[in-house]
């Protein structure tokens, strides 16, 4: 049986959304005035990618995979 | 093989050297690309274990899901011409562009999908080029196997060129080690986990893509005043253009070819782009055909391009988008600012790039262009693994060394991973020195590929044509191209790679129209060779022979037992609906 692509995809998500999370909150405003029309990207879209991580890693754990 | 599509390629302009260091990574950039690159390697090492045979390395042992594959299906096909190409098109002629996506990709995937794939996935080939060995004979294979080997290994050097002149003149990299770097990492995780390893990265990308650009895509809509803001803009930069309307409209502009940005009317756009254009790429080129195949049954082979068909329908939003915001900034003089070209003009190649420098603050700069990278590896390994079953298959196995052994096979699909990729650099090079071999590769698209389409349309659904019938057809096919090429010239071109090399007598208004005019005289020509000759000679295979490879001679698919959603001629109807209400909303 393969490996559940599911787990790489969501293991590869969380991570760089807990990532971009950190660097959300230790970063200055300043970066997010210059370029993203002022909204923290980083903080939100970081807890967009970890939330979408977490589902596949959810889903891995619930469905079989392949069947 | 993603050249298709008429886009411009960094290959063709970005060739002056320029190396304008456009993005400023800080750390944190760095640690998202290193642990992106983590695990693409940590992918191919973990599947290594799970490879034994020559099925595993070349067809993922036939046993991957639908969603899997249909995800492997339209990564593969996601490469540098999509993001980079796509949104230098939206810049260039709007939201027509979407016609590559709407009417010159959707329809064809929801025909190889209902139709094709029975024989395809049914006649047990490893291949495209061995389904015509089944079905036609030897030389037809050979033919086919020839051609689509030349251009893989073309194409995945062509992509690699561009990615490394990409990052040259955005981060300074040096153009060696981007070369280097970027076949190294495509080498070790096709080399240790073969064809599932390649299908599981590009399911990766497509998420990393599609994630990574659409925030750059709202607040890039944010700041220019919404959709209506966009629209407003747009059609001001149309009637400034002398074309009102043209980047704001599918269709409307479409009756002449003075009144839109790409040159075409409407006729040869549908037959040359949405029916022969269209058809020759989705329904049999391997690339793309080979990721059905490592379905794991022939329900989950069908589904494979219809699923695909529906994030295909929407990438437009993310791909295209990109360049009309471009535009519209530019337009509004909202302080978006794009490097310049060598002729002075606007460099739409760059409007990604620029669009993560002004949007996109460190942190999710790395994830914009890890999304890249990813883009163009994807591309990349697409072309590799198809070419090394390809080579492996259809060539080896064939007229080198008949009987080998399965591990031999797998050690001949790893060398040629690496011999392939050495050819890609060879042809890297090659395209930085000659800045038209992307037109060669059009031209070679136009006058092998286009033709196809029609060897296989009879094949697969009139039993009559022959062995001689497809191989004359094609060549038949190639000629009618050549012909017609050698007496049409695009407005303002020098005779030469462009045409006209047996006297311009016709003229197009732009090369995207002549192509597409070559392609519909490749086909027809093709197909009315391969209808006379086959009626000319005499069958080469009995009926018996022919089971599972024709649709008269083969056993219906019943779907009775198929939940209603998962059957194909229902997903096919879904997705051509959704593409046509499309097409009537932005009309």
């Amino acid at each position: 049986m393969h490996l559940d692509v599911r787990i790489p995809l969501g293991l590869l998500f969380l991570l760089l959304g807990l990532i971009l999370i950190v660097y959300g909150f230790i970063s200055g405003p300043a970066i997010y005035v210059q370029h993203s029309l002022g909204q923290n990207v980083n903080l939100l879209w970081g807890a967009v990618f970890a939330l979408f991580g977490a589902a596949m890693l959810a889903f891995t754990r619930r469905g079989k995979f392949g069947a | 093989m993603q050249s298709l599509h008429h886009v411009p390629l960094l290959a063709t302009t970005g060739g002056s050297g320029m190396h304008d260091v456009i993005l400023q990574l800080a750390g944190v950039d760095y640690l998202i690309l290193g642990v992106y690159f983590a695990f693409v390697i940590a992918i191919g090492w973990i599947l290594r274990k799970h490879l034994k045979t020559s099925a595993d390395f070349f067809e993922s042992g036939r046993s991957l899901p639908a969603w899997v594959c249909a995800l492997g299906f339209i990564g593969a096909n996601l490469g540098a011409q999509e993001v980079i190409g796509m949104a230098a098109s939206g810049a260039k002629y709007g939201i027509a562009t979407c016609h590559f996506y709407w009417l010159c990709a959707i329809p064809a995937m929801v025909f190889v999908g209902v139709f094709m794939m029975p024989f395809y996935y049914g006649s047990k080939a490893h291949s495209v080029p061995e389904y015509l060995k089944f079905r036609y004979d030897e030389k037809t294979r050979a033919f086919n196997a020839l051609s689509f080997a030349v251009m893989t290994v073309f194409s995945s050097g062509i992509s690699m060129h561009a990615l490394a002149l990409l990052l040259h003149s955005i981060l300074g990299v040096d153009y060696g080690l981007c070369i280097a770097g970027s076949s190294l990492i495509v080498l070790i995780y096709i080399y240790t986990g073969g064809l599932t390893s390649a299908i599981y990265n590009e399911v990766l990308q497509f998420f990393l893509i599609v994630l990574g650009l659409l925030p750059l895509v709202l607040l890039g809509l944010k700041d220019i005043g919404g959709w209506n803001g966009l629209m407003a803009q747009l059609q001001g930069y149309s009637t400034a253009q002398g074309m009102p309307g043209a980047w704001s409209h599918l269709w409307a502009n479409m009756g002449d070819t003075k009144a839109n940005p790409m040159g075409i009317e409407w006729f040869g756009l549908v037959m040359g782009g949405g029916f022969v254009g269209s058809f020759g790429y989705w329904c049999t080129d391997f690339l793309v055909i080979q990721r059905a195949m490592a379905a794991k049954d022939m329900g989950a082979a069908r589904r494979t391009p219809l699923l695909a068909a529906f994030p295909k329908m929407l990438f437009p939003a993310l791909v295209i988008l990109p360049g009309m915001l471009a535009v519209a900034l530019l337009q509004k003089g909202a302080g978006f600012n794009l490097p310049p070209a060598a002729d002075g003009t606007p460099n739409y190649n760059m409007v990604v790039p620029a669009m993560l420098a002004q949007y996109f603050p460190n942190g999710m700069l790395g994830i914009g262009l890890t999304a890249l990278m990813a883009s163009f590896m994807s591309g990349m390994a697409g072309n590799v693994t198809a070419f090394n079953t390809v080579f492996t298959y259809d060539l080896y196995q064939s007229y080198l060394h008949k009987g080998a052994s399965d591990a031999h096979l797998v050690r001949v699909g790893r060398i040629t991973t690496v011999v392939g990729l050495l050819i890609s650099v060879a042809c890297a090079y090659t395209a930085r020195q000659y800045n038209n071999i992307m037109d060669m590769l059009q031209l070679v698209f136009a006058f092998v590929n286009a033709p196809l389409f029609g060897v296989f349309l009879l094949g697969m659904f009139w039993r009559r044509a022959t062995g001689h019938g497809a191989f004359f057809g094609l060549l038949l096919g190639t000629l009618s191209a050549a012909v017609f090429h050698g007496l049409t010239l695009p407005a303002g071109e020098a005779v030469g790679i462009k045409g006209g090399w047996l006297g311009a007598r016709w003229f197009f208004a732009s090369s995207m129209a002549q192509n597409f005019w070559v392609y519909i005289f490749a086909f027809f020509g093709c197909f009315v060779g391969t209808i006379v000759i086959s009626l000319a000679t005499t069958p080469n295979k009995t009926d018996a022979q022919l089971r599972g490879l024709v649709y008269s001679l083969t056993e219906k698919i019943r779907d009775a037992g198929t939940k209603w959603y998962a059957r194909p001629a229902i997903l096919g109807l879904v997705v051509l609906a959704g593409a046509l209400a499309l097409n009537i909303i932005f009309w």
